[in-house]
């Protein structure tokens, strides 16, 4: 980026002599289609508000601990859809984080730049598949290995313990949480890159010239420095696993309840939301459905929010820096 | 330096560094994977009744999808028609004239904002305004949901690529004379061209891929959608309906149009990267 | 080149193919007569290639809700609109039988061949929980011979709303107290345990996939995928395979008795040979269609439906419906203004 660039902006022609109302006509034409996304942005949350006024009336705040959800005797509770929301995305996190980092230390240490690149734009060619052919691969081949190979090889080595109890059913939150990883592993693993990327030279030479090893170097030089940014990399990930919808329909077994088991099937708000909407029969159900659409639009502003303030941080701290 | 101690450390070295070589090796394999498992049975269900030929009812085999091909090129270029000029205008704005203004910070919150909302949030929304008040649904509702979608992504990408184009341009832009509009619309956007375009034609495969708003928008019609009104069948949408059911004829067709799908968006993703590397040398 | 796609794209939506004056109804429902219904409304197209009757098996509850709102042209049901959904409809809806089906407890048992036959206690006591290991001896009384493992039972049911579930605890609610006071009737139910999967399609494929799984489809669902199902014990005590024969004859008293608005509940029949999981399915035609183009296909449709439609049930494994009910169908019909 141009440094003399940034101090001079079109706008500080305004005022100076030959500023023509053509000027500001257009000026004022670019504006209103920019403020139009704050305006649908604000529509579409005062719409969701809107329509969730019967459930928000009858169940107040306890919607949101609530744990039946039974549509014949419209008692409606949002607890077992935000468990598994929370769980099938955090179970996909503890798998990708390792390994997205670890592919984003090998691009921006170990790799060369010829090589780093163009591997780095495959890795976000993962990002770039639709979700629902995630879920067309998880149903015929993630759902099998799981119930075939890995929930068994779990239960019989760590079945002591209540994560991996039951029956093998293949669909379900550990599969869930499997193909949730790889969707989200790309997001990790091009922020963490460019966040890595980013730590100052003189780091590492620091480090290095007293003797530390190569991944000494990363572990007390560079991730530290980069940790507000990785840390935001992963609120971003979060945020993407949050709202996932067909993927995690097509393979978490469609069950509203609470279990300790990793085996057991679950559901998701986006997943519930997908699968009832279109019949939900009386207005209290589709609006306890909406509510739901509220709730998990709540929960990724905040993620967003915050991941948004941490990636923002490294960089102002690498400009404070140099 | 203690013996042991330097040994230990050279070894977690090695065991570390070779772990990270591990993991993108795994991440690649799991790229390629899936590639080569929906190409291999993409491709042996593709025929040319996949492209011309509408569904045949449940049970029976063959038939096509060719009227979700189409529809699936309807819903984007409903969706382009609302995505392409508020992204473009947003982006002109904030690259322009609102790089530190309270107006531009809060047009970038409200374009992250939109961009982090899930897309089945999306489909709710177009559900209550457009499919509720016109009473059925159709191509619209889910042009609708799909354009709002594709605006955050064109907001940031055209903010970005104007913001590449330098300020000696636009200066010397001035210098001749040139009113500030003309020196936007005549010389900044025309060199910043090449790189909105390719935001936008990645924004278009990512929006191609979203099935959930789809859902109870556009709906789906085992027919010929006329016009704009009608609901109308997509490919997302399809690949969902026949994966979740149980006849092996309609899981053949899924894999198609998987891979059909898959080929459009990675496609479009490596000739914007193609296109962009090519404008960044040159 | 531009102005090529530009007009391209402008035919593309215009048009799609030529066809002049043609008019597409869009119904939505029930998953359970899908396989029949799109086989019809493909045959209707042929001999009446201006009228397209766009079916989307969405599940019952999905059906009688679009219908309400008026947001598709017509509905699908196998659970029957209750009083409370009629009142809170937009518009007034007519319920139209049209075929009758079986609901089939089906599963997947590897290594088990043989036709299990399950007691009414042993399905209430699978869905309810209670039963959860496939040699449980409420199973294993009943199929004398047959070794069943000592496996858990995976339990699917479905996760949209359904009137293929409404009939299924229909049948559960009458032969269990304890069902009907836990759970209940409904499109959608608060399952004890179990998958959710999505439409007759899911929870055929769900059960295809997993071992040791039961679920429940309609009876064409198991054929077309030839997946087993079991016999299921009826008010008479025989254990009766579900088919067209054992249909139709649950259907037999139904006709007599049949309400002037066509909602009957045809689970746990009385007779010999009547298969106990039976139901008619319904069309929900709105009283008052508004444009009388589509009000004059609907009822043209109907017509067909009732005679040469009902031809073609059998071979996807549907019974047609009994002569007495297509009598008092084809007066009903006159109640549709356009």
């Amino acid at each position: 980026m141009a440094k003399s660039g940034t101090n001079f902006f079109i706008k500080d022609m305004i005022g100076r002599p030959g500023v023509s109302s053509a000027d500001r006509f257009f000026r004022a034409t670019v504006l209103t289609g920019a403020l139009s996304v704050l305006v649908i942005t604000c529509v579409i949350a005062f719409e969701l508000v809107r329509n969730s006024v019967l459930p928000i009336k009858k169940f107040g705040w306890s919607f949101l601990w609530g744990t039946t959800w039974d549509p014949i005797a419209e008692v409606f509770g949002g607890l077992p859809f935000l468990y598994g929301t929370l769980v099938s995305s955090i179970l996909a996190l503890l798998i990708a984080v390792p390994v997205g980092l670890g592919v984003a230390i090998f691009l921006s240490e170990l790799a060369p730049r010829r090589a780093s690149d163009p591997i780095a734009f495959l890795v976000e060619l993962l990002a770039a598949v639709p979700s629902v052919i995630y879920g067309l691969v998880g149903i015929f081949v993630f759902v099998p290995w799981v119930r075939n190979f890995i929930e068994p090889a779990l239960s019989g080595t760590l079945g002591f313990l209540p994560l991996f109890r039951g029956a093998p059913y293949g669909v379900g939150m550990l599969t869930a949480g499997l193909v949730l990883a790889m969707m989200v592993v790309p997001f990790i693993v091009s922020v963490s890159r460019e966040i890595l990327m980013a730590v100052p030279r003189s780091q590492r030479e620091a480090i290095l010239s007293l003797g530390a090893t190569r991944w000494e170097m990363v572990r007390v030089a560079v991730l530290p420095y980069a940790r507000s940014g990785i840390m935001g990399s992963i609120f971003l990930a979060l945020a993407r696993a949050l709202g996932e919808t067909m993927a995690v329909t097509m393979v978490i077994g469609n069950r509203p309840e609470i279990r300790l088991s990793l085996f057991e099937p679950g559901y998701t708000m986006a997943a519930v939301i997908a699968n009832e909407f279109t019949e939900a029969t009386g207005d209290l159900y589709l609006q306890a459905l909406i509510e739901i659409g509220l709730v998990l639009f709540a929960v990724t502003i905040l993620v967003n929010a915050l991941a948004r303030l941490m990636i923002h941080s490294v960089f102002t701290k690498v400009e404070v820096r140099e | 330096m203690i013996p042991g101690l330097l040994l230990r450390r050279r070894v977690t070295n090695v065991v570390m560094l070779s772990l990270t070589g591990v993991s993108t090796a795994l991440v690649l394999g799991v790229l390629f994977f899936i590639l080569g498992y929906i190409t291999y049975h993409g491709i042996s269900a593709l025929d040319w009744d996949f492209f011309t030929k509408l569904p045949k009812p449940v049970g029976e085999k063959g038939g096509g999808m060719a009227n979700a091909i189409v529809g699936t090129i309807k819903l984007l270029f409903l969706a382009s028609l609302i995505g392409v000029p508020i992204g473009f205008m947003g982006g002109v704005y904030l690259s322009e004239y609102g790089r530190k203004n309270t107006a531009g910070f809060l047009i970038r919150y409200a374009a992250d904002l939109l961009n982090g909302i899930p897309s089945i949030v999306m489909g709710i929304f177009a559900y209550t305004i457009v499919v509720l008040p016109m009473g059925h649904f159709s191509t619209v509702a889910g042009g609708v949901a799909l354009g709002i979608m594709m605006i955050p992504i064109a907001v940031r990408s055209s903010e970005e690529f104007l913001k590449l184009v330098p300020a000696t341009v636009r200066e010397a832009g001035l210098a001749l004379g040139l009113s500030e509009w003309k020196v936007v619309c005549f010389i900044v956007i025309p060199t910043a061209f090449r790189g909105i375009v390719t935001g936008i034609m990645l924004d278009l495969a990512r929006v191609a891929g979203e099935t959930a708003p789809l859902l109870f928008t556009a709906f789906s019609n085992r027919f010929w959608s006329r016009g704009w009104l009608e609901p109308t069948a997509s490919l997302p949408v399809m690949i969902y309906t026949y994966a979740i059911a149980p006849y092996e004829d309609w899981h053949r067709q899924a894999w198609a149009a998987g891979m059909v799908l898959l080929m459009l968006v990675l496609g479009a993703n490596v000739v914007s990267r193609l296109i962009l590397h090519r404008q960044l040398k040159g | 080149m531009k102005k090529l796609i530009i007009a391209g794209l402008l035919v593309l939506g215009l048009v799609g193919p030529a066809m002049a004056d043609s008019m597409l109804i869009n119904g939505a429902g029930a998953t359970f007569p899908y396989p029949v219904y799109s086989k019809w409304f493909d045959e209707y197209a042929k001999i009446h290639p201006d009228i397209h009757i766009n079916y989307q098996s969405i599940g019952s509850g999905g059906g009688i809700r679009q219908a309400s709102e008026m947001t598709v042209d017509f509905g699908a049901t196998d659970g029957p609109m209750n009083d409370e959904q009629i009142k809170n409809a937009k518009v007034k809806l007519l319920h139209f039988p049209t075929v009758m089906g079986a609901v089939v407890p089906t599963y997947n048992i590897p290594g088990v061949t043989t036709e299990l036959k399950f007691t009414p206690g042993a399905l209430a006591g699978i869905f309810l929980g209670k039963i959860t290991k496939w040699n449980d001896p409420e199973i294993a009384k009943a199929n004398a011979g047959v070794t069943l493992p000592d496996q858990s039972i995976a339990v699917v049911h479905r996760s949209d709303g359904s009137g293929t579930t409404f009939i299924w605890v229909d049948f559960l609610s009458k032969i269990s107290p304890e069902w009907k006071e836990k759970v209940g009737v409904g499109t959608s139910v608060n399952w004890p345990v179990g998958l959710g999967g999505k439409g007759n399609e899911g929870v055929a494929g769900l059960v295809k996939q997993t071992p040791y799984s039961i679920g429940y489809v309609e009876l064409i669902y198991a054929v077309q995928n030839k997946i087993d199902f079991g016999l299921v014990q009826n008010s008479a005590g025989k254990f009766i395979k579900a088919s067209l024969e054992s249909v139709t004859a649950a259907a037999a008293g139904a006709a007599k008795a049949m309400p002037a608005d066509f909602r009957i509940s045809l689970t746990n029949a009385p007779g010999e040979m009547s298969y106990p999981i039976a139901s008619f399915t319904w069309l929900l035609i709105p009283e008052k269609i508004d444009d009388p183009k589509k009000g004059k296909a609907i009822v043209g449709f109907l017509k067909w439906m009732l005679k040469d439609g009902q031809g073609m049930a059998p071979a996807l494994e549907y019974a047609p419906l009994p002569k007495e009910v297509v009598a008092m169908e084809e007066k009903a019909l006159g109640q549709i203004r356009y």
